[in-house]
């Protein structure tokens, strides 16, 4: 019933699709019309708003050169390495805090109020240990990730559903058994949604981390427009990070199942 | 159980949590003095506690914290109206919403901070640059909680309204407003402290304002001791900002 549900679904045609889609094109239309008429208006300074042809000239520009490919290579670096850092001792902190009360009790409120601070305020700390190199971008976004990962993967651990630890104990599953077919399956929402989290900070920090001082990477790319007052290709890059840093989070949401688990 | 029992329950896992913070400070402290650690990467934990009192005399840290304060009221202002008022007109015109709701989704997960040297060029190096910032990244959830507050409005509530003929003006100050106002507040505290960390975070990157600004200025001057403790006190400030909105989220939840 619930297949023959969902395929109903999936082929019924929806109506009320057709407004929306018109809408969005009314809108993104009206959106472009007004930039190019602010850009022909003279109200800003010579450059600050260029015109659309402009931006989309500096835009294919960019994607055909191999600049922002190298740049993007090396952020991507970092951030993998931030991640996987500040991933993995975050979900080592939060399975160990998740799965003792007094643990919890102790260190969980250090965790919970420090995770919403500023965490680029600790860049000249971390420019003092791992150098001007991608070492302190790199720790920058492990300390960004840290937290929102440690106290999702705690929350999960604390939700995972009692009969479901009971039916592993009664088939006498070992630690890893529990660890690979009980506790890991069930907190797979919460992880997911703490990687996503992490995610969206490790590459804040990172790409900020970048543009307070670096010579590589998207975050210096941004600061080289900047510098040369060059707007269109600084609107270019922007243009690309944020359809990079939307696109990325979308397809974590989707391909770890949050989707589906928040549809449920 | 016993009151003596209860109370070592309650206070023994607070007081192991900030015994360790103590000794883990000591150990550092230990560690620099032994020469394990080098002393000009890491300050001693008893030079960054002395150092408290100079960054709060010589470095004027109360015109400091005013003035990110300020401009995190300004940008709290500014996204509670504009916020409130996008999340009212969505709920209102449902196509509207069915538009442009995912796009609001979106944008809550665009690293919006990375604009701000776009933001220093349409602005200058100002506070309003930093406003400006902290406006757009709070806003999303403002947009998104108040829309799902008027939306959970129950049925029956509506319907009373209706019963006494209240106009569409009447019926949204009486009825959904102060129906979705707890929900409403859970999005102005996420914009709060999304305000807060942008208006920190900008002031350290352009060095212009008050704490991030000072954060910077004490790190060339290589005053490290002074950069620590201005790093604790804007953790400080951080902490008591979240305690606070979440106790008045709290209040308002109950009193809702």
């Amino acid at each position: 019933m619930a297949e023959i549900g969902r395929l109903t679904r999936a082929v019924a045609p929806r109506p009320w699709m057709m407004p929306v889609m018109l809408l969005r094109v009314v809108i993104v239309l009206a959106v472009l019309l007004i930039w190019q008429f602010l850009s022909a208006s003279g109200w800003f300074y010579r450059g600050v708003v260029p015109s659309l042809p402009t931006i989309a000239g500096a835009l294919a520009k960019l994607l055909s050169g191999g600049d922002l490919y190298w740049n993007l290579w090396v952020t991507i670096d970092e951030i993998a390495i931030g991640l996987a850092i500040g991933g993995l001792s975050g979900l080592v902190a939060g399975l160990v805090i998740g799965g003792n009360k007094f643990i919890a009790a102790a260190f969980e409120p250090y965790l919970y109020y420090l995770g919403p601070t500023p965490k680029i305020i600790f860049f000249p700390v971390m420019i003092m240990w791992f150098g001007v190199g991608a070492g302190s971008k790199i720790a920058m976004g492990a300390v960004s990730c840290f937290f929102p990962i440690a106290l999702n993967v705690a929350a999960g651990m604390r939700q995972i559903d009692q009969v479901l630890i009971r039916v592993g104990t009664s088939f006498r599953a070992n630690p890893w058994q529990m660890a690979t077919k009980i506790y890991l399956p069930a907190m797979r929402p919460a992880v997911i949604n703490g990687l996503r989290l992490g995610l969206g900070v490790a590459l804040i920090g990172t790409l900020l981390a970048e543009t307070k001082l670096s010579n590589r990477g998207i975050g210096a790319m941004v600061m080289q427009a900047y510098a040369a007052f060059d707007m269109p290709r600084m609107y270019a890059i922007l243009i690309v990070l944020f359809a990079l840093a939307i696109g990325v989070n979308a397809l974590v949401a989707r391909f770890g199942g949050l989707d589906a688990i928040e549809r449920k | 159980m016993s009151a003596v029992a209860l109370t070592a329950r309650r206070w023994l896992p607070p007081f192991v949590g900030f015994g360790s913070l103590v000794l883990a400070l000591a150990v550092v402290e230990g560690l620099i003095r032994l020469g394990a650690i080098n002393r000009f990467i890491v300050p001693l934990p008893s030079e960054v506690i002395a150092s408290f009192a100079r960054v709060i005399v010589e470095e004027d840290i109360l015109h400091r914290f005013l003035l990110t304060a300020w401009e995190c009221l300004a940008s709290g202002i500014l996204l509670t109206v504009f916020g409130v008022a996008i999340g009212a007109l969505f709920h209102r015109l449902r196509l509207l919403r069915l538009a442009c709701e995912t796009w609001v989704a979106a944008m809550a997960s665009a690293p919006l901070v990375l604009a701000y040297p776009l933001f220093l060029v349409l602005f200058g190096r100002s506070a309003l640059t930093i406003i400006m910032l902290a406006f757009l990244s709070g806003l999303p959830p403002v947009i998104l909680k108040t829309i799902e507050g008027l939306s959970a409005t129950r049925r029956v509530l509506i319907n009373v309204g209706r019963s006494f003929n209240l106009t569409p003006a009447q019926q949204f100050y009486k009825i959904l407003l102060p129906s979705a106002l707890p929900t409403i507040f859970v999005g102005i505290r996420l914009g709060l402290i999304f305000a807060l960390i942008n208006v920190v975070g900008v002031e350290f990157l352009i060095n212009f304002g008050g704490l991030g600004q000072l954060i910077n200025e004490l790190a060339e001057r290589y005053d490290l001791p002074a950069m620590y403790a201005a790093i604790c006190f804007v953790i400080f400030v951080s902490v008591v900002f979240f305690v606070t909105t979440e106790r008045a989220e709290r209040w308002l939840r109950s009193a809702g």
